[in-house]
């Protein structure tokens, strides 16, 4: 199948799944007991009616439905019920570079402290070093994130007086939800790329490329690494996602203004629209993100076929 | 979503154990008995699978326990005092023993890993044996839905769920088993693939067993070695979803306390108590190592094919 097919039939498939994704998520907020401004439940029955039928909250279901999918369609989801001044589009478009910069950072970091670690465990397989780098990956991957951080903070900001304790002002407040937020992406990728070059180590191409005389580190670097990274491409792209759209605790430990902490407000305090918006949102960012890593696949190890 | 990538997932594996095991000794072995004596090898599991048989047993009979505290019994003339030998790991601002609280929160956090777990486990086997069974148009369609339940950003959903509906324990139980049930499903699909060729399948559909039989007497119990495993690993991500969303306020609610509610207070006076952080955050983090450590050395120990290196 040609690659412009390829992505054509992807596409075609992310479209349905938006739209149930968007459905379900529609309804779901919709068969919710309590409405959006209960908050403000003391105010007088006309001002309320009033803002009922400025979101247009006071037409049957049927048709609010349709109108969502119509605008949703244009990427128009309304102002916030919670920032009426706001449109949704524009909160998520403000919080978007924040979370993609805390992820992208700690990606980078997970990616170039994970991968070598994982290399070196698989080539000295069996020895203390690699017992130490699973141990500790093992580890890595147990401490959850919101255990992480205080302790981080505890001892970094509390007592040594390093670093800032929270906020997302210079340079210095970037470290500590970086290295929160990467510590587990970096211990998953060391295990998945020890799996993933233990496999390609044993092979016949590998044992070719050894019998030629090449040298050891080229072996590894350069045929074996390529193969041997395939796992970790595979992850890259679904944790990207994860990773950029924000993370809801990091981001609410270290007060980050991201799209994470905005999505637990928005929900807490029942704001439709900003919900809707973030969730179709980071859906299609995963699909999209999705395609382009299976895309990336083929070009890595070109025994795949686009299916 | 996963078309492209089909081509270079491992092969499921494709002999049963009883093969293999024929050539490795004279004396055939159970693949049971076998992985038995292999985990037993792997220290690092078997110091793993004491410390948690430990932690639940301290859990289960935490209210018979000789010297345990009422874990809320408030004593606010006393308010927060640093670990010491009267309070092993000192108190909150009630006053309150946080050794007590920490081990009757290992007690929710515990129950909900283990009945969360349960609930994916016989959705997840029973759905992804049916489609791999039946094959062709079911087992699409099935897989199909699976797939689109895989691209819903769960966590968001999850959130909604909590958020919009009760926080009961029972929705939590719900949100918590909606995801977990789906990698299971591809699993025992998969494995029940390829048994479904085997020669042992055949001979119980000649005998004249029905669907049913076949899949869940014959089929089921050949894919269990997997299925432990996953289960295995499924606990203690649960366990940390659960955390996570007490963490947010979403989770466990009070009276009741888990690890990832305990947390979550004690986050909130890291600077001035931060004991009430450090010995949750450890009870917590040692837990979900030894799971995850278990986990490993049980796969190393019940895959025939010996992938003890392969992730």
């Amino acid at each position: 199948m040609s690659l412009l097919a390829f992505i054509a039939r992807r596409v075609l498939l992310i479209i349905p799944t938006l739209w149930v994704i968007a459905t379900l998520t529609f309804f779901l907020i919709h068969a919710a007991p309590g409405g959006p401004f209960q908050a403000e439940r003391d105010i007088p029955a006309a001002a309320k009616e009033q803002l009922m039928r400025q979101y247009g909250l006071d037409q049957p279901l049927v048709r609010q439905y349709g109108r969502f999918l119509a605008n949703a369609v244009r990427l128009d989801f309304g102002p916030s019920y919670k920032y009426p001044s706001r449109q949704v589009r524009e909160i998520i478009f403000e919080a978007l570079p924040v979370s993609a910069e805390l992820g992208g950072w700690a990606l980078l970091l997970a990616v170039l402290v994970g991968v070598p670690i994982g290399v070196i465990a698989a080539v000295k397989q069996n020895s203390r070093a690699d017992y130490a780098a699973m141990g500790l990956a093992l580890a890595g991957v147990s401490v959850p994130n919101f255990v992480l951080g205080p302790v981080l903070v505890l001892g970094l900001s509390l007592t040594l007086y390093l670093l800032p304790p929270a906020l997302w002002q210079g340079p210095e407040s970037r470290i500590l939800p970086v290295l929160t937020l990467s510590t587990a992406y970096i211990a998953y990728i060391a295990r998945l790329t020890r799996g993933g070059m233990l496999e390609v180590l044993r092979q016949d191409y590998i044992r070719t490329a050894r019998a030629k005389g090449l040298g050891e580190s080229v072996v590894v670097a350069k045929h074996a690494l390529r193969l041997g990274i395939l796992p970790v491409v595979s992850y890259i792209g679904p944790a990207a996602a994860r990773i950029m759209m924000g993370s809801i605790v990091v981001e609410s430990i270290f007060s980050v203004p991201g799209l994470g902490r905005y999505l637990v407000n928005a929900a807490f305090n029942r704001d439709y629209t900003l919900v809707l918006g973030e969730v179709l949102f980071y859906a299609s960012f995963l699909m999209g993100l999705n395609l382009v890593i299976d895309i990336a696949y083929t070009r890595l190890d070109p025994r795949v076929e686009l299916a | 979503m996963s078309g492209a990538l089909r081509a270079v997932e491992p092969p499921t594996l494709p002999a049963p154990a009883a093969a293999v095991q024929t050539l490795a000794s004279s004396r055939p072995e159970s693949l049971w008995a076998d992985a038995w004596k292999r985990l037993r090898r792997n220290r690092a599991a078997v110091i793993s699978a004491a410390f948690l048989a430990w932690i639940v047993f301290t859990a289960i009979f935490a209210p018979w326990l000789p010297g345990m505290q009422d874990p809320t019994l408030q004593d606010l003339k006393l308010g927060a005092v640093p670990p010491s030998l009267a309070h092993w790991f000192g108190t909150d601002e009630l006053g309150r023993d946080t050794f007590a609280r920490v081990v009757y929160g290992g007690r929710i956090s515990l129950m909900v890993g283990v009945v969360a777990t349960l609930v994916s486990l016989i959705v997840g086997v029973s759905w992804g044996a049916v489609a791999g069974y039946r094959g062709g148009k079911t087992d699409e369609l099935m897989m199909r839905f699976v797939d689109i339940l895989y691209s819903l950003p769960y966590i968001f959903l999850v959130i909604l769920l909590l958020v919009f509906f009760s926080r009961s324990i029972l929705m939590l139980f719900v949100a918590l088993g909606l995801v977990q049930w789906l990698t299971m499903a591809r699993i025992v699909r998969g494995q029940v693939l390829s048994l479904k060729q085997q020669t042992f399948v055949e001979a119980a559909r000649a005998l004249g067993a029905g669907d049913a039989a076949v899949i869940f007497r014959h089929i089921v119990p050949n894919t269990l070695g997997p299925v432990i495993v996953y289960t295995t690993l499924t606990v203690p991500a649960i366990i940390l979803q659960e955390a996570f969303l007490s963490f947010l306020g979403l989770g466990v609610q009070p009276p009741d306390a888990s690890w990832g509610t305990l947390v979550s207070d004690g986050a909130r006076v890291l600077a001035l108590f931060p004991w009430l952080v450090v010995f949750p955050g450890l009870a917590l983090s040692l837990t979900l190592f030894c799971f995850n450590f278990l986990g490993d050395g049980l796969r190393d120990a019940l895959d025939p094919q010996d992938r003890r290196d392969v992730l």
